[in-house]
């Protein structure tokens, strides 16, 4: 009986430590309201420096990036940048290239106001809480959340690697390629 | 007779949600197989009950402490063998008939598959229900959600998928349970006899709302369910007062354009279900709310509260705007 108990009483310990992920369904009246404030963002032509992103409260919570993750195909960005961001018409979400950058608060902006050459705005459309998880689960894409907190499984037939397997790209420094000689014979 | 007796006086077994109280041939079929598996094996328990309960009774006055015999005189062995080896061929024989009775059960409902009149398309989500009869003319198709209705004395073919994760299709009055999985298709036939509301309830779970996903099986004569058909394939009229007029404004500038449907208007997404007649439905939110002014208004407001983890935002607004919308949305009829 002795071991028995003791196992007991360590499973009910090593438990206890254990953190449950709080889910928020409700984030309360200011974050449910339609997104509208636009974020004053630098966008800088040419190559930036490349700067570590900030993240958000959105990109700590796998809740709120696998939401981010179905809003990403029920509100069709799908549509327009593949299922697994991997680009059509519009830019690939997947790579390290970054037209109007990477941050969370530039994707945020992206989404919000809209882009000149044919990405929709959606601010006035969709509640800001609902922007900021679609912008979470943007950057999962490219590998920039932990494995911890990227989404693993689909809904759907998979076509692409699950954003928690994909390698961190690094915005900024994707011209760092080692030229390839033509070989001499 | 007895047993059948207190079947009869539970309250419950005959309600509108209960297998005990079948309304069509499916669900008979069904009923049948299970009151032969009850009384076969409900008649099995209660002989070896009997069995037990005599032996005990006939060793009552044998002692503990008394050592019993390290052999048993051999007439006893060969009676003791063949009670055993009688007791297993019964059992053996009673599987078998049990398990033949279930394949013919499973037969003549398969049977009926090829020869429905016409189909119901039943979509399940988290957690609510699509419901689409589709028809030769794309405009006329019905959408609807959480309320499915049928003519009563006509097969009805569902066909069935669910576009997220694995739900199970229940009414249990009028046939078993089916699976919708996610990228399959899962075909069943079903006939309810008598008009009524029977109630169904997804019967696999599939997240934290599985609890809150019911639909209504709404059976009625055939000329009652051809005038909702065309009812329901019609497009509501514009709003017609200052403050139906109004709604729809406070409808079409918020997010409810993102997910809900309204024919005639620019709402058009699918992501909730289609909103075209939801006033003509009975409840709201897959059978959790009555549909009227006051619970839509809270649903529309907060539906967080209601179903937490429900896949539609909360929705803050001024008073004056949600009650605008709740009279809007209370006239697509
Ligand atoms: C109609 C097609 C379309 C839809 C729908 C759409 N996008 Fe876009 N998106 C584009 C195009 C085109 C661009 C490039 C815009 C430009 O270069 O000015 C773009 C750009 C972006 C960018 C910026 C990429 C960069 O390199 O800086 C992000 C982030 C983005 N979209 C996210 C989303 C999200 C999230 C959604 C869904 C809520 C979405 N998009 C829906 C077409 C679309
Ligand atoms: C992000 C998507 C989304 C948005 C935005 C949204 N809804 Fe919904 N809505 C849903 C979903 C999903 C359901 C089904 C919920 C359930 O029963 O589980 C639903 C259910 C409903 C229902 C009940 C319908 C029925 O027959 O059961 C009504 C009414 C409704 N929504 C109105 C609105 C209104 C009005 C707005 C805008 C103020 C709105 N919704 C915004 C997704 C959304
Ligand atoms: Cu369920």
């Amino acid at each position: 009986m002795k071991p028995l108990s003791g196992c007991i009483l360590a499973v009910v310990l090593l438990t206890a430590g254990c953190k449950r992920e709080q889910r928020l369904f409700d984030p309360g009246p200011n974050a449910s309201q339609l997104a509208s404030s636009v974020h004053a963002t630098v966008v800088q032509a040419g190559g930036q420096p490349y700067q570590p992103a900030s993240t958000t409260p959105y990109e700590q919570s796998a809740y709120a990036v696998a939401e981010g993750k179905r809003l990403y195909s029920a509100y069709n960005c799908a549509g327009c940048h593949g299922v697994g961001g991997g680009g059509a018409i519009g830019p690939a979400l997947s790579d390290s290239v970054w037209i109007y950058g990477s941050s969370p608060d530039q994707i945020y902006a992206t989404i919000v106001q809209g882009r000149g050459n044919g990405m929709p705005a959606f601010g006035g459309k969709v509640p800001d809480f609902q922007v900021r998880e679609l912008a979470a689960y943007v950057r999962s894409l490219s590998g920039q959340l932990p494995s911890t907190i990227a989404p693993s499984r689909s809904d759907v037939m998979p076509v692409a690697k699950a954003e928690q397997a994909r390698k961190q790209e690094h915005p900024g420094d994707e011209n760092i390629q080692p030229i390839q000689h033509p070989e001499s014979h | 007779m007895i047993a059948l007796a207190i079947l009869i006086a539970v309250p419950g077994f005959g309600s509108n949600q209960s297998s005990l109280n079948p309304v069509g041939p499916m669900a008979q079929r069904i009923e049948h197989t299970l009151a032969l598996i009850f009384f076969i094996t409900g008649a099995v328990y209660l002989l070896t009950m009997i069995a037990v309960g005599i032996s005990v009774w006939r060793n009552r006055l044998v002692r503990d402490d008394f050592p019993p015999p390290l052999q048993t005189p051999p007439e006893q062995d060969r009676k003791a063998v063949t009670a055993v080896a009688g007791a297993m061929g019964v059992s053996v024989l009673l599987l078998f008939i049990m398990m033949v009775a279930s394949f013919i059960t499973s037969h003549a409902i398969g049977k009926e598959n090829g020869r429905a009149p016409f189909e119901v398309d039943v979509y399940g989500h988290q957690w609510w229900w699509e419901v689409q009869y589709p028809q030769p003319e794309a405009d006329k198709m019905v959408v609807t959600a959480n309320e499915i209705h049928i003519p009563i004395g006509s097969l009805v073919r569902i066909h069935g998928t669910s576009t997220d994760v694995i739900h199970s299709f229940w009414a249990p009055n009028i046939h078993g349970k089916r699976d919708l999985l996610p990228g399959y298709e899962n075909d069943f036939v079903i006939q309810a006899d008598q008009p009524g509301r029977w109630r169904g309830q997804c019967a696999e779970f599939c997240g934290p709302q599985h609890a809150h996903m019911s639909f209504l099986m709404i059976a009625e004569p055939m000329d009652k369910f051809h005038s909702w058909m065309e009812a329901q394939a019609g497009t509501p009229p514009p709003p017609s007062t200052p403050q139906t007029q109004h709604g729809q404004q406070v409808f079409l500038s918020h997010a409810c354009i993102m997910c809900h449907t309204i024919r005639g208007t620019v709402a058009g997404s699918r992501v909730g279900p289609d909103l075209t007649h939801v006033g003509s439905r009975d409840t709201i939110a897959s059978g959790t709310l009555p549909n009227d002014p006051s619970h839509l208004a809270k649903w529309v407001l907060n539906a967080q509260q209601i179903k937490p983890g429900v896949r539609m935002p909360p929705n803050p607004m001024p008073q004056q705007e949600l009650n605008d919308l709740v009279a809007y949305l209370e006239s697509l009829r």
